[in-house]
């Protein structure tokens, strides 16, 4: 979301986010550290932020193709590292995932604490991030800064702010949430590296964002939402409540989406310059 | 002194061809990392990849094979971006085309000489209609494409799933798939001992078309202008919208059409594995033909050869066959660098006294 607020779409996210899962597994399957898998996980991320920033900031390249080309080669590399590492066991390999951390009192609230304040670090890190988030894009002048850059950069460089540099630092900063975004799915929920650890949701993250309007609150919104209609559908499905193809639920993000977009578009809340590579000579 | 980039004023006509040659050089020699990484022998590797795929009558007739719906979809993606539609649901249109096949292969009801023109019609269309959807979208509504595009290729996928999963799964298989086409529906073995199809031939004829299309036809310089320049193509007397759903509608027949070939000639039904990310290849199989439909050919048969070659290579030198996926990538990056050199270039220049 950084990166789009800045003017560019990052489609690397879903092989940043696979390769984050791979490499945080694992940095932690031979350390024994999870912390260090996590670490592992954000300095890929920042790598490929900084080859995305490469392409398209420093080269202008199609942000659409940059990222695919990230996302095929990120993959790739995930899968040929791990089976390099790991080669085809029949089991495979796990680690001892994160243990939950119950807050103390407030876990013990009936009906909402266990599933608000018992759960793995990483969630609880997720949840600051928001705030946090939205407090230094909407009140700092770093925050305003990248802001511009995405609406109109040109107004942007004539102000005295620097628009590549910006770039960079806001798909560094993604690219490193996306690392340990991965590295959450493979070293807390599920705690083995599978090629369908992902599956996809690096695609649905931006969906969310579209959806939450390029807002910090309303993406963690709509990713909350997107989240507990998944869990829900677990549960629905297991209990045998209902029976619905639960492909039709995995497909919901993608429709709510399509939706929202063809029903928002008018409004156009949109970063004005996303897409839009910048280069000063040109103007 | 620095390096600076340079605005061409024309692009020269051998750069055409050194380009591609030299992103897929670049991405050869970057992935022979990994296979060092892996412990082969670069040279051994690459010669057992190309050997094993291009090297017999099987292997290449296997090649050929697989390089039969990146073609469809290399045209597919060449087409749209041409006009600027960026359809990156080449992936979700093959699925289209595929299921729509599928369905009209196995019916029993039809004259048995009709099924083959009707799936192949009936894949184009399914495929075109996908594709629709998102360029109305795009037209109507203003929602971006690639987002469009990229989300129905989940939509399709999923709904594929749940119908082979639920009303459309065949009784007599233990997995997730559709029932199989009728025998009479199979697309006809061009060459005895291979696996050589029908879809084959159709590709070559589509790669031919579409470049008498781009080429040749007033509908194909309309395509073409609403791309470089939709302002002096209205202008000009073009009619914008007609042009764009058009484009759409080609684009996603021709992935259809990649999904017709795969269900009649190879699988005869539909199932989860029916598309290893087709779609996918479809986008760096067209720039790297720079949208050139006749380049489309060599560029799928490249990636066909590493995608059959990869095997054997892993059978035999132990690197991980997912090498292939990423030759894919860095061949994408690679080209759409090399691209810069078509219209920029490289000059040294005396740094400039501020």
């Amino acid at each position: 979301m950084f990166t789009e607020r800045a003017g560019v779409l990052n489609l690397g996210v879903e092989g940043i986010m696979l390769l984050g899962a791979m490499t945080g597994f694992t940095a932690a399957y031979f350390s024994g550290s999870l912390w260090l898998g996590v670490a592992a996980a954000a300095t890929t991320g920042l790598a490929f932020g900084a080859l995305m920033g490469l392409l398209t900031v420093s080269l202008g390249l199609s942000q659409h193709v940059s990222g695919l080309g990230v996302t095929l080669l990120c993959s790739g590399l995930a899968f040929f590292c791990y089976r390099l590492v790991f080669g085809q066991p029949s089991q495979p390999p796990h680690v001892d995932a994160f243990a939950t951390q119950p807050i103390p009192f407030l876990s013990d609230i009936p009906g909402v604490g266990p599933a608000l304040f018992d759960q793995f670090a990483l969630v609880y890190i997720a949840f600051l991030l928001v705030p946090l988030s939205a407090w230094l894009l909407y009140r700092t002048p770093w925050g305003l800064n990248l802001r511009t850059v995405g609406e109109n950069p040109q107004a942007a460089a004539s102000a005295g702010v620097g628009v590549a540099g910006l770039r960079y630092q806001a798909l560094l900063i993604s690219g490193m949430l996306m690392g340990v975004a991965g590295a959450y799915l493979s070293i807390a929920q599920f705690n083995a590296f599978t090629f369908g650890v992902v599956s996809g949701r690096g695609w649905v993250c931006i969906a969310l964002v579209v959806l939450g309007q390029w807002d910090p609150w309303r993406s963690a919104a709509a990713a909350l939402l997107f989240g507990s209609v998944d869990a829900l559908q677990l549960r629905l499905q297991s209990s045998g409540a209902i029976d619905l193809p639960y492909q039709l639920f995995l497909m919901l993000p993608f429709v709510v989406t399509i939706v929202a977009m063809a029903v928002l578009a008018r409004s156009a809340r949109a970063p004005a310059a996303l897409l839009t590579p910048f280069r000063k000579e040109e103007r | 002194m620095r390096l600076a980039l340079e605005l061409r004023e024309r692009t020269p006509a051998w750069l055409n061809l050194a380009l591609p040659l030299a992103a897929v050089l670049a991405t050869l020699v970057l992935c022979s990392g990994l296979i060092a990484l892996a412990g082969a022998d670069v040279l051994e590797a690459y010669l057992v990849l190309f050997s094993s795929a291009l090297g017999s009558t099987f292997g290449l007739s296997e090649t050929v094979v697989k390089a039969t719906p990146l073609i469809f979809t290399g045209l597919a993606v060449a087409v749209a971006f041409r006009a600027k539609f960026w359809n990156i649901g080449a992936e979700g249109q093959l699925l289209a085309g595929a299921m729509a096949a599928a369905f009209i292969g196995a019916r029993e009801g039809l004259p048995a000489w009709s099924l083959v023109p009707l799936m192949i019609v009936a894949g184009a269309i399914a495929g075109g209609l996908w594709a629709a959807l998102p360029a109305v979208l795009k037209l109507r509504y203003r929602v971006d494409d690639v987002v469009a595009t990229l989300m129905l290729n989940f939509i399709m996928f999923y709904s594929m799933m749940a119908l082979v999963d639920g009303p459309w799964k065949d009784p007599l298989s233990g997995y997730p798939d559709s029932p199989d086409i009728r025998l009479e529906a199979e697309f006809p073995v061009l060459l005895s001992a291979t696996r050589l199809h029908l879809g084959v031939l159709l590709a070559a004829f589509a790669a031919l078309g579409v470049w008498f299309l781009m080429r040749g036809t007033t509908l194909g310089f309309a395509i073409r202008a609403v791309g470089e320049n939709p302002r002096a193509a209205r202008h000009g007397g073009i009619d914008i919208l007609r042009t764009a759903l058009l484009t759409a509608v080609i684009s996603g027949g021709l992935a259809g059409l990649a999904g017709v070939g795969e269900v009649g000639g190879l699988h005869f039904q539909v199932m989860a594995a029916l598309s290893p990310g087709y779609g996918y290849t479809g986008i760096v199989i067209a720039m790297l033909a720079r949208l050139n439909p006749l380049g489309v050919v060599p560029a799928g048969l490249f990636f066909a050869a590493v995608l059959t070659g990869a095997e054997a290579m892993s059978r035999k030198t132990g690197v991980p066959v997912f090498l292939a996926d990423v030759i894919q990538g860095t061949a994408l990056i690679c080209m759409i660098v090399a691209l810069l050199f078509s219209t920029y270039r490289l000059r040294l220049r005396r740094a400039q006294a501020h």
